[in-house]
């Protein structure tokens, strides 16, 4: 009985699969930071709304709430025959190259890793290029010559930001110390500002005066204890300078939502590239937030040596070292 | 290693360890009365929800539809943390002393239903995906600066301890402390304490003795309610999460349980069993990679060294911890 209730079951998802076909509605998985952690996750939220506003087209998603989901997550958005799927993580690699394979009609994109299918867009962000522009501007700002930084995890993908900020704050102050800190070890690094204040406070004693967090929400609690303590932050992927005006320096903005955005309206179009996608410093994919909250904390001075570091970057005349490439970083 | 350097560590081990230590003292009340709680992760994490909230719309301006207030909001906050907790106290109390229901899986109930319901709620009213809108100004707690801290800043050795080390932390770190010798005079220099251990003990001598079991038990569970709901308000008011973010107790009340059964459910002890575990995660922040020249320590190695710890202890360190004798077992009336 049971088996004849599951082959049911199996047929009428079948049914259920191709008529949902039709209708082709992109859909994006949001990883375990959660969907309003106002970094990354939000960001790939703000540009499937974008597109939703420009064409009208409902999108689907799904927020992870553990690490057993991600697969599970991905087949099931797949079955129900949403185009394109979008997941913004690294965490989805494994889960994604197993899927991928078995929806060879469906569009995947991967924002944040290298999945090698004929289906799959692997969006890659130049984290470190935008991380070494922020970095110069932290060197430039600090009074005490020490800088700090708060990843979530020791991973390359971090890492890379952590390697690009130090490569910008040496080439700004050549004396510049640079203190580095991880939040954890599993997903509730992106999520814990608890921790992050800590880890905040312990480098501020150690004599940093500017901070860039990348580690998603976590980043919540770093802004606060700079803006505590006086101190100055550094937000990442969103623009955050609005989360504590005055002590949030700039943020290391990555386009996220430009790579949600192109991935949805390209499928639209009939016009979806599986392959790589580089999003760097010359196509604006990364940068840093200038707006009314951060003003006046970027000088003259400083507005004009990044600019000139993001004509060598693009011109190729500087070249930031990527700690992706082979998982070592030049300097210290 | 500066002498700056071990206050500034002992202090970050000091708000650390502060929410579990309130949580710790409430299972110890749990626990002596014969209740087991692993729900305080539960209770913590509703309280630090309903503190934030609270504290947010106490804050919030009168035309946004809050209750426009300019100070004392954390301490509405602290108001609704207690009360949302003792409202789950209450429910796990009714389910295992008045029902006899199983005392472990009612606490996993509660685990489960504040996990879930805080950011369905949070969802619902603040449209962030359950976590609260950022606090500022008087709907947290700032650092109190004792008296004289200033002055005897300079002063060698004792200066720096009074004033890095003991003053400057906010109020509910000094509640907290001042929860051990309570408790510790409460337990075991009251009568209501004496009650309190003998009903954990043998509940049947109580009863014999004319003395209410049941009271007694939903007394200890009330007060465990109190104290979860003060941890979580020191969560999101205390801290710089300054609101209320999913899942933010991240696991603390059982540690706070094994620091607990680590104490062997005495008040004191359990003050140095959560100052251990503060230390060791304050340390594991500040030194995420330790160079012992031959190889490096690494970062992961240091930052599961809390739970590690948890284990070797638990797995025996502390000789023989027994709790208390009726613990887990609902009391049933001879007729």
């Amino acid at each position: 009985m049971k088996i004849i209730k599951t082959l049911f079951g199996a047929a009428a998802l079948a049914t259920a699969a191709t008529t949902a076909f039709a209708q082709a509605n992109p859909a994006i998985i949001f990883d375990l930071g959660g969907k309003f952690d106002k970094s990354f996750n939000e960001s790939s939220f703000e540009g499937a709304e974008k597109f939703k506003a420009e064409t009208g087209i409902e999108y689907r998603e799904f927020e992870l709430q553990s690490d057993a989901q991600r697969e599970q997550a991905i087949r099931r958005f797949a079955q129900q025959g949403n185009n394109p799927v979008v997941m913004a993580g690294f965490s989805f690699g494994t889960a994604l190259d197993v899927v991928a394979q078995e929806f060879p009609d469906t569009s995947f994109v991967i924002i944040d890793m290298v999945v090698d299918q004929p289906n799959v867009r692997s969006v890659l962000f130049s984290a470190h290029e935008g991380s070494y522009l922020v970095g110069m501007l932290a060197s430039m700002a600090s009074e005490t010559g020490t800088v700090g930084f708060i990843g979530g995890m020791d991973i390359p993908l971090i890492s890379q930001f952590g390697c690009g900020y130090t490569q910008g704050a040496r080439a700004a102050n050549g004396d510049a110390v640079i203190l580095q800190n991880s939040v954890g070890t599993t997903g509730a690094a992106w999520n814990d500002p608890v921790k992050g204040g800590e880890l905040a406070m312990a480098q501020f004693e150690q004599g940093a005066d500017v901070i860039f967090v990348a580690a998603g929400g976590t980043g919540r609690g770093v802004l606060q204890a700079a803006a505590d303590s006086g101190n100055l932050a550094i937000g990442v992927d969103s623009n955050q300078n609005y989360m504590q005006p005055g002590s949030v320096l700039t943020s290391m903005v990555k386009r996220v939502d430009e790579a949600v955005y192109n991935a949805f309206s390209d499928v639209n179009n009939g016009e979806f590239t599986a392959g790589f996608n580089i999003m760097n410093l010359s196509n604006n994919g990364v940068g840093f937030a200038l707006d009314e909250h951060n003003d006046a904390l970027v000088t003259d001075d400083m507005r004009a040596a990044v600019a000139s570091a993001t004509a060598k970057i693009i011109s190729g005349e500087v070249v930031v070292y990527d700690f992706m490439s082979d998982n070592t970083c030049p300097v210290e | 290693m500066e002498f700056s350097t071990i206050i500034q560590i002992l202090d970050s081990a000091v708000r650390l360890s502060t929410p579990l230590l309130l949580a710790c003292l409430a299972g110890l009340y749990s626990e002596r009365s014969g209740i087991f709680d692993i729900g305080l992760e539960g209770k913590m994490l509703a309280g630090a929800f309903a503190a934030g909230a609270m504290s947010a719309y106490a804050g919030m301006p009168v035309t946004e539809g809050g209750l426009g207030m300019t100070w004392g909001m954390a301490w509405m906050g602290v108001l609704a943390a207690v009360a949302v907790s003792i409202v789950l106290a209450m429910i796990h109390g009714f389910a295992s002393i008045t029902l006899r229901g199983n005392q472990l899986i009612s606490g996993v109930a509660i685990n489960f239903f504040a996990a879930g319901s805080t950011v369905l709620i949070g969802q619902h009213w603040f449209r962030s995906g359950g976590q609260t809108p950022p606090l500022s100004g008087a709907q947290r707690f700032g650092p109190i600066n004792l008296p004289f801290a200033d002055a005897v800043k300079d002063v060698p050795f004792l200066g720096p301890i009074y004033e890095g080390l003991i003053s400057g932390h906010n109020i509910l770190v000094y509640i907290a402390i001042a929860t051990v010798p309570l408790t510790s005079w409460l337990l075991f220099r009251t009568r209501f304490g004496l009650r309190l251990r003998a009903v954990g003990e043998n509940p049947g001598a109580v009863d014999t003795a004319g003395i209410s079991v049941v009271r007694q038990r939903y007394a200890a569970v009330l007060i465990a309610g109190i104290l979860c709901g003060l941890a979580g308000a020191y969560l999101s008011l205390g801290t710089s999460a300054a609101g209320f973010v999913k899942d933010m107790s991240a696991g603390k009340g059982f540690i706070a349980l094994a620091a607990l059964i680590f104490a062997k459910w005495r008040p004191r002890a359990a003050l140095g069993a959560c100052l251990l575990f503060g230390l060791l995660e304050a340390i594991g922040n500040r030194y995420q990679s330790i160079d012992l020249g031959a190889f490096v320590v690494p970062v992961q190695f240091m930052q599961a060294l809390p739970y590690i710890l948890t284990v070797v202890i638990l797995a025996g360190f502390i000789g023989k911890a027994i709790p208390p004798a009726a613990g887990g077992e609902p009391y049933v009336k001879e007729r």
